[in-house]
């Protein structure tokens, strides 16, 4: 997924990212609403976006730059620097809470080596407290990637890892798709 | 008499072996409404909105009909559709399973209401974190499309309406109409000035823009496959329908639980639903409807008049699940999302984890909502944290009190409210708290912040 070091200069957007862009300005009345749908495109592909991206999309959609930094800025799931390759997001908010997501974070900063809102020296997670996504009877909750791990208990950690740590040489992992009734589709 | 269970919404996608595919759905009896809607004209279909008294249910519970009332049609600007599917206040997940396991319901509304309002463009604009959900809307409207029931020329009409699903960035206030409708047009999500920014006459790209709830969409579609009046038969006068009782924090099964409105009362909900507490506890408060609704104590008694004369005095448990009957208990209905405390939670904690949160969404257009909120997080963590002292408590209050009512959108409440609702309830509380940590007494070992 996001294989880029944080010292390498950035790669190019794949030529089937670009071929998607005129599609979806074309989807909108006014173009500037694609805005958000592009920033998404490019995360997707490299995992983060830098200040060429911007321009890139500033002139798809005819603002500038400055503007579409705005809007990397304000919404938490953008962001401007690589991560991990897997990204794995525990819910702090309350309901999650309660069933044990401040218990859960302390173990999996162990069994991951890697402390809250950092990557692992390896380079293979990032962890971090998010926000209630919404999948708030199943606490506490693991947003990895584009999965969603419900009922994600304190005391299965270390289990939890494991399996994390064995997608990271599953070639099919990210290929499947959101079919109902299997573990990975509500995410 | 014990309450059960009254599903409308959720009445497919628990059956088993229901999937997402439009064939499924059809089986179901799915798009049969959408024909009868096609039928009529589409003043018409407004009508049978109007008369089911269906509620929207977003968490302010507005009249669905008469918002579409507000609509302005003479304009001659086109007129958009946004279905808000953008489901984050915390305690609330019952958007979620409609899209990604009955996505053709909500479509199915969707291009009923566009039909009634005129629309000939919709967004669903989605949690951005629901990618898979995003994946799913997009597979059902292409079925959808390909079958005349979205596109161009629906079901011979000679009617179009194009359905885009917009992803979002994980932003809580883009829930918010304005800033919803902010962030769609490619902008940061600040919520608009009212007035003159009224979505039904300036809304999306200053067009008149009907703003619904992704359930709203569902039950629209139930609406007309009813008829009005058979519709405003479910539930009680004032609030039909079901509602969707999304179950959360420490009880034996948190779940959603679809509820006939006023049917039932929060204790049949929290005992009988729910399985009560968890072995060896007991409850100790709730918050009803979502965390900005303020909280509810067991143990009070909530004394008053409904809007329909009838005077009361239940205790929490005797509370029946509708909008007017929770709203006379000084709370709120919301979006259903029940979050559930015992006795092993530290109020105090729970207040700095929702505060944390709230300082964590304010978009920080509006000085008290973006100032406020962060001193209230830090003021309820240094309590939790050993640093407080026993005027933290009012002062928790004293800036609350200055942040609902002066802002430009509802974030501002949504940040008051819970710490407006547990300072008086806790207070008590709240000093102990400040005192065991003073003295280095044994904390809870339940951890919130």
């Amino acid at each position: 997924m996001h294989e880029t070091s944080p010292s390498a200069p950035a790669r190019a957007l794949t030529p089937e990212t670009l071929a998607k862009a005129p599609a979806i300005v074309g989807l909108y009345p006014q173009k500037r609403s694609a805005t958000m749908p592009l920033l998404h495109l490019v995360q997707e592909d490299r995992g983060y976006i830098t200040q060429d991206d911007m321009s890139w999309v500033a002139e798809l959609v005819g603002v500038t730059p400055m503007q579409v930094l705005e809007v990397v800025t304000f919404y938490p799931m953008f962001r401007q620097s690589p991560i991990g390759r897997r990204h794995v997001r525990v819910c702090r908010t309350l309901s999650c809470a309660l069933r044990g997501s401040y218990a859960l974070m302390s173990e999996l900063e162990k069994s991951l080596n890697c402390p809250r809102g950092e990557t692992s020296p390896d380079g293979n997670f990032t962890l971090e407290f998010v926000e209630c996504i919404a999948d708030c009877g199943c606490g506490p909750v693991v947003h990895v990637d584009s999965s969603m791990h419900e009922n994600v208990k304190p005391e299965d950690a270390a289990a939890f890892t494991q399996q994390l740590k064995a997608t990271l040489t599953d070639p099919t992992y990210g290929q499947k798709s959101p079919v109902p009734g299997t573990p990975e589709w509500n995410g | 008499m014990s309450a059960v269970e009254r599903p409308l919404i959720y009445a497919n996608l628990r059956k088993p072996g229901y999937s997402v595919d439009i064939d499924c759905y059809q089986r179901h009896g799915g798009y049969e409404a959408l024909k009868k809607a096609v039928a009529m004209k589409p003043e018409e279909v407004c009508k049978e909105v109007e008369t089911s008294g269906l509620r929207g249910r977003g968490g302010a519970g507005f009249p669905t009909g008469m918002k579409w009332k507000f609509l302005d049609r003479k304009s001659g600007k086109p007129i958009y559709l946004v279905v808000n599917a953008d489901e984050s206040e915390p305690g609330t997940y019952k958007d979620r399973q409609i899209i990604y396991q009955d996505p053709h319901q909500m479509l199915e509304g969707i291009a009923i209401t566009a039909w009634a309002i005129q629309a000939k463009q919709a967004f669903i604009y989605i949690r951005g974190e629901f990618i898979h959900g995003a994946k799913i809307l997009e597979n059902a409207i292409a079925e959808a499309k390909a079958k005349g029931f979205l596109g161009q020329n629906i079901l011979g009409s000679g009617y179009s309406c194009e359905v885009v699903v917009h992803r979002g960035g994980g932003c809580y206030v883009c829930g918010e109409e304005t800033g919803l409708i902010e962030s769609l047009e490619g902008k940061r999500g600040y919520p608009r000035i009212k007035p003159p920014y009224f979505p039904a006459v300036l809304g999306l790209y200053n067009c008149p823009t009907i703003v619904n709830n992704a359930e709203t969409m569902a039950q629209v579609k139930h609406v007309l496959a009813f008829g009005g009046a058979e519709f405003a038969k479910i539930g009680i006068p004032g609030d039909s329908g079901t509602h969707i009782w999304c179950v959360s924090g420490l009880v034996k099964r948190p779940g959603l639980y679809e509820i006939e409105a006023g049917k039932a009362t929060f204790g049949q909900l929290l005992y009988d639903f729910c399985g009560g507490p968890l072995d060896g506890r007991t409850f100790k408060a709730i918050i009803p409807g979502g965390s900005s609704t303020k909280i509810l104590k067991f143990g009070e008694r909530f004394k008053g008049k409904l809007p329909n004369g009838q005077e009361f005095d239940w205790a929490l448990e005797d509370i029946p699940l509708d909008s007017n009957s929770i709203a006379a208990c000084g709370t709120g209905l919301g979006t259903g999302g029940t979050i559930v405390f015992d006795d092993s939670v530290e109020m105090i904690q729970a207040l700095s984890n929702l505060n944390a949160f709230y300082a964590h969404e304010t978009c920080g257009q509006c000085t008290p909502c973006r100032e406020g909120s962060l001193w209230l997080s830090r003021v309820s963590k240094r309590i939790t944290t050993g640093g407080g002292q026993e005027s933290d408590v009012p002062l928790l209050l004293d800036i609350a009190n200055q942040v609902a009512g002066r802002t430009i959108c509802a974030h501002g409440e949504a940040v008051a409210w819970p710490v407006q609702s547990a300072v008086p309830k806790f207070k008590d509380e709240f000093v102990e708290s400040i005192r065991k940590r003073a003295k280095g007494e044994d904390l809870p070992k339940l951890k919130l912040i």
